[in-house]
């Protein structure tokens, strides 16, 4: 494979773009893993897909709107949908996980009747859904290159602040930090990487490039920085491997990373057990 | 408008629902003093702390800190805080005990900075103050439960705040390091630093605090140690529902 990459560019693209959300992913993920917000990125991946599946139904309905890359309404969805999660968690404030299902079922909702009108679509919604070796376009590539470096520069700058709002929220408030503005730029950032990863994840899957390799290296780190560092290594080694295996045995990458990522989870696991002897 | 007054508090009233949890509580701690609060369960310390710290907003009456009226009030990093629940914190998180102390400098210094060479060695001094110097690399999650405590003192300690805000800090630490804990903040205060303790241990207490103030829901006596150690029984007996001294000779 590794020749083909010279030649074909859309494999190029695939792995460029695996390698930004493989850095992306987990480098949020570790945040929202620690702050117990795992099945916020299954929520928004779901609103994401509606988004999808709303642009993929305007563009067989009006021509014109054919060329747009459904990918941006998704991402507008997914960045609408993370703040209804944080209005809905203000309001249910004893039942935080409330806002959940109802996000995440309006999402499947709504992506489900788009999809209806349109009578079903092409392969097309199968490579959202399941991700994609040969689907991804040099525009989704800049997007994960914008997406991923506003990550990146945005974890940078408020890293501290990050850390003592997940650690304990109240010593943040009491440190001055703005609290609720840096929690509504990091949900809006989680939204613009899931819908960013879509392509070579898929909706279906994505949240699991969060969560995995986060619940792997808490397992073996001692401290925030090395767990963020194992995070991103173990996102990385699942993207490139799984990648690999899908272009290889002509598989939907989103299950091959998914499960290269299980495989490093169970040694990670392993490992705490045997020094634990 | 800096004054000499560290916290000022004027006429505060609060209530979570219905009924004040605080009356009319007027409260001034000039800078330099070390003020001991005491009040039986519930009579709403912690509540008067988190007014005080800006985490609830009183219904009524006002409080300035350094001078400034808290609304408009944007130093807090000269606030040190250790809360009363500082111990349940999420137990699987990953961090070291040298993180989670440093963590109090993030309002310090500004976005995309490092700490500086200066803040570690006020991260280690803070450690070292607390006894936990050996166990700065150990995940916070491998230490004892009074070690944890200390590891949260420690970070109110490190970002070297003027006023040091303490709700029951001792709580689960061992009797050696409660003593050497409470010489550490006579140390302290005599440097300078003001202090505000909650506690219920007001016999240990009395030679390190200048003040000593009563709450409950109303404030009932605010004097110095003397004047504490000179009110008589009844009066003490009325504010804590039971007579006080004869309980804390006991021990
Ligand atoms: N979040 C809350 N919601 C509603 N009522 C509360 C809340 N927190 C405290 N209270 C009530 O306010 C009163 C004062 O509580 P507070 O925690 O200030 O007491 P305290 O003096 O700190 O007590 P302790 O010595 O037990 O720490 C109590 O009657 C308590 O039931
Ligand atoms: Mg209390």
């Amino acid at each position: 494979m590794w020749e083909a990459i010279w030649h074909y560019e859309f494999l190029r693209n695939a792995f460029v773009a695996g390698i930004l959300t493989g850095f992306a992913a987990p480098l949020l993920g570790v945040f929202i893993v620690v702050r117990r917000l795992s099945l916020i990125a299954d929520a928004l991946s779901h609103v994401t897909l509606a988004g999808i599946a709303a642009g993929l139904l305007l563009g067989s309905l009006a021509p014109a709107a054919a060329s747009w890359n459904p990918l941006y309404i998704g991402m507008g969805f997914s960045v609408v949908g993370s703040l209804l999660v944080e209005k809905l968690r203000a309001v249910y404030r004893h039942y935080e996980e409330l806002a959940i299902p109802i996000i995440l079922s309006s999402g499947i909702g709504l992506s489900v009747i788009f999809i209806s009108i349109a009578n079903g679509f092409t392969t097309d919604l199968f490579s959202y859904l399941f991700g994609s070796v040969s689907a991804v376009s040099r525009a989704d590539v800049w997007t994960a290159v914008v997406v991923a470096a506003a990550a990146a520069i945005v974890i940078l700058a408020f890293y501290k602040e990050l850390f003592l709002l997940s650690f304990d929220e109240e010593y943040a408030r009491v440190s001055g930090i703005r609290t609720t503005l840096i929690h509504f730029l990091f949900i809006v950032l989680v939204a613009l990487v899931i819908a960013a990863s879509m392509r070579i994840v898929g909706v279906l899957l994505i949240s699991s490039l969060m969560t995995l390799p986060v619940a792997a290296s808490i397992r073996i780190a001692k401290s925030f920085k090395q767990a963020m560092g194992l995070s991103i290594l173990f996102g990385e080694l699942a993207v490139i491997a799984g990648l690999w295996a899908a272009y290889e045995l002509d598989w939907a990458p989103g299950g091959t990373i998914v499960i290269v990522a299980v495989v490093i989870l169970l040694f990670a696991l392993g490992w705490k057990r045997g020094r634990q002897r | 408008m800096e004054n000499g007054i560290a916290v000022q508090i004027e006429d505060v009233s609060f209530r979570y629902d219905k009924e004040n949890v605080l009356e009319n509580v007027s409260l001034m701690v000039p800078k330099g003093a070390f003020l001991g609060l005491v009040g039986p369960n519930g009579s709403g310390k912690s509540t008067l702390l988190k007014c005080v710290l800006g985490l609830l907003k009183p219904n009524s009456g006002r409080i300035f800190l350094f001078g400034e009226p808290i609304e408009s009030f944007r130093e807090w990093h000269r606030i040190g805080f250790v809360s009363q629940k500082a111990n349940s914190f999420n137990r699987s998180f990953p961090a070291t005990v040298e993180e989670v102390a440093a963590s109090g400098l993030a309002a310090k210094r500004g976005l995309f900075r490092q700490l500086t060479k200066e803040d570690r060695r006020a991260v280690e001094a803070a450690l070292a103050a607390v006894g936990l110097s050996g166990l700065a690399k150990r995940n916070i999650a491998e230490l004892s439960g009074g070690q944890q405590q200390r590891v949260f003192i420690a970070r109110a300690l490190a970002s070297k705040p003027d006023l040091l805000i303490l709700d029951e800090p001792t709580v689960g630490v061992d009797a050696r390091h409660v003593h050497e804990f409470y010489e550490l903040l006579g140390d302290l205060n005599r440097r300078g630093l003001t202090l505000i303790l909650v506690t219920h241990d007001i016999g240990t207490i009395t030679d390190q605090v200048t003040d000593i103030a009563c709450l409950n829901k109303r404030l009932y006596f605010h004097g110095n140690a003397e004047e504490f150690a000179q009110l008589d029984d009844e009066a003490i007996s009325q504010f804590y529902g039971h007579p006080l001294r004869v309980l804390s000779h006991e021990h």
